[in-house]
């Protein structure tokens, strides 16, 4: 049985292959103006991985922002659905699954088969979303990727008092201009963000093992200002942005 | 850190003198300066009576905003801050006014020269500032009964407008005009936040939309946004609208159309001063409302 996941997003399309339960080729390519052709692209990247072309797949389906925009799956699955069938090809143990992406954040609790048992998320506010995050980094004058160095550096705890990013931009500014360290200002974003998913953590009820998927699973800071706000370990799975497109691949093959 | 690029943000700052009061011969000479996080405005009142006002965009820090933005109202008319009695400090900055004697929320403020600024019939006053929005039910006194407010999330706020000006490359006094220049009106933004409405306005803009259209889509989303803050309270008329997006008649018309309610004028920009082509800023009524609060605590002091 081969089977085939897309998990479409707002800043990036990932495909995975699976045959037989396994997945054997994955292929990430960032989200054009067209999110059909991206997702056709990200598709095609990886079956060229897997040395297979579009007719040796039995089953396709798609999640994910731009799930409406394809014109080769054969259906499609909920973003919720698709991480929780996907943590747990990942990491059997995992029952509370945290994803930030770049325009949601979500939670969900999972039983050991995959299914949902609850979720929380957020679609409509940027303050519990990767662009929050995005946008600060610009604000800052760095790079996401180098906000987790930041962090560690940090000495001072500071609080961000705007929830909104438009005006937490604004108020990093000014602290930017008071002569505040980098590093603290830095720590303060990380922790506004990591706020808002632990409060739509709790409202799921938090169950061990705690996983964290999706691209902000990649930031070390934001996951350790979730683990100092909860006092619980946080699991991060190899390659966390494919997740919810094996799971997506894992709905095709039981279709 | 600045690019180099025109800052299509940056509304227009202003000022003006009354040439028909003479402060010297006033009794009472009071100040209100409101130090909002994006704009600060400076009113001078003789007896109740607008003698001058300014209006500038906030500075780094609040202290030296609330003395330029004296300066600016004070140009041309020989006022120095040695002669007003009593000023008193208003908006999120109020505490840092150096020469303030007293701070006074700005929503009471706002009460008071709404009450001044459109007459005593005024029941429901909407103010749209540059980091809030926030509606107020108040008597014919002008005195506060009841009030709502965001202040959590920029849609629905001046700020939220200064991104999209940005965005689209709009000065921001003309979005307003431009979003009428649609052959049909479209639907609504759907993103609430800001920070999305910019991704789905720049597919917008992708899709072949002219810049009149996304702007037009934009306005009505704010003023969807600010009218479900209206639902919450009963608004009654007469209704004003205050703040620098009551300049922008593409917000407003489009509010006042979904509420069905008119806007009023307000009573003291009237046609006698616009033929002398007094500027009309709707941004000073919190100022207005804490120099009649200044007017007010001096009498009690009665000096």
């Amino acid at each position: 049985m081969i089977s085939a996941g897309i998990d479409s997003g707002a800043k990036n399309v990932k495909a995975v292959i699976m045959k037989n339960g396994k997945v054997i080729a994955k292929a990430m390519v960032p989200a054009g103006l067209d999110a059909k052709v991206s997702a056709g692209e990200a598709y095609d990247e990886a079956l060229k991985t897997a040395g297979l072309a579009r007719k040796d797949v039995q089953k396709v389906l798609i999640t994910g922002a731009g799930k409406k925009d394809c014109d080769f799956a054969q259906g499609e699955i909920t973003e919720v659905g698709a991480r929780a069938k996907g943590i747990i090809y990942a990491m059997p143990n995992a029952r509370t699954v945290i994803e930030v992406g770049a325009e949601e954040g979500s939670a969900v609790r999972v039983n050991e088969k995959g299914d949902v048992v609850d979720f929380a998320i957020n679609e409509k506010c940027a303050a519990g979303a990767g662009s929050f995050v995005e946008a600060m980094a610009r604000a800052l004058e760095t790079q996401v990727e180098k906000m987790t160095d930041l962090y560690d550096r940090s000495t001072e705890e500071i609080v961000m008092n705007a929830q909104c990013a438009v005006f937490a931009e604004s108020e990093l500014v000014s602290l930017v201009h008071s002569q505040t360290a980098k590093p603290d200002i830095a720590r303060a974003v990380l922790t506004a963000i990591a706020d808002r998913i632990v409060s739509m953590m709790r409202r799921v009820g938090i169950e061990k093992d705690v996983a964290a998927i999706g691209g902000v699973a990649l930031n070390g800071g934001f996951i350790k200002a979730v683990e100092e706000e909860l006092n619980i370990k946080i699991a991060v799975p190899a390659d966390p942005q494919y997740i919810s497109a094996i799971g997506v691949a894992i709905a095709a093959a039981a279709e | 850190m600045a690019e180099e690029r025109k800052e299509f943000w940056r509304w227009p700052e202003s000022r003006w003198t009354n040439p028909e009061i003479d402060w010297k011969k006033g009794k009472y000479i009071t100040c209100g300066i409101d130090v909002g996080s994006v704009s600060t405005q400076g009113v001078v009142m003789v007896d109740g009576g607008l003698c001058c006002y300014g209006n500038i965009r906030t500075g780094s820090n609040s202290p030296d905003s609330a003395i330029n933005v004296f300066n600016k109202a004070a140009e041309g008319t020989g006022l120095a801050l040695e002669d007003i009695q009593y000023t008193v400090g208003t908006g999120y900055g109020r505490v840092n006014v150096p020469f303030g004697n007293r701070a006074i929320t700005e929503i009471a403020c706002h009460a008071r020269g709404a009450n001044w600024m459109y007459g005593p019939s005024i029941r429901t006053v909407l103010d749209m500032g540059g980091q809030d929005c926030k509606v107020i039910k108040i008597d014919e006194k002008g005195k506060v009964t009841t009030f709502f407010m965001n202040d959590k999330c920029a849609a629905g706020t001046g700020r939220g407008m200064e991104v999209f000006a940005d965005l689209l490359g709009i000065p921001v006094q003309d979005v307003g005009d431009m979003s009428f220049v649609v052959e049909q009106e479209p639907p609504p933004v759907s993103s609430t936040c800001v920070v999305f409405a910019k991704s789905e306005a720049a597919s917008l803009l992708r899709a072949g939309w002219p810049k009149e259209k996304v702007l037009a889509a934009y306005c009505s989303a704010m003023a969807h946004r600010v009218f479900l803050l209206l639902e919450k309270v009963n608004v009654e008329k007469d209704f004003a609208i205050t703040g620098g997006i009551a300049k922008n008649q593409g917000v407003v018309k489009r509010i006042t159309k979904e509420l069905g309610i008119e806007a009023c004028e307000t009573r003291w920009y009237n046609k006698a001063y616009a033929d002398k082509n007094v500027p009309f800023d709707t941004q000073i009524a919190g100022a207005i409302g804490a120099a009649l609060f200044g007017k007010a605590l001096s009498e009690k002091l009665g000096n």
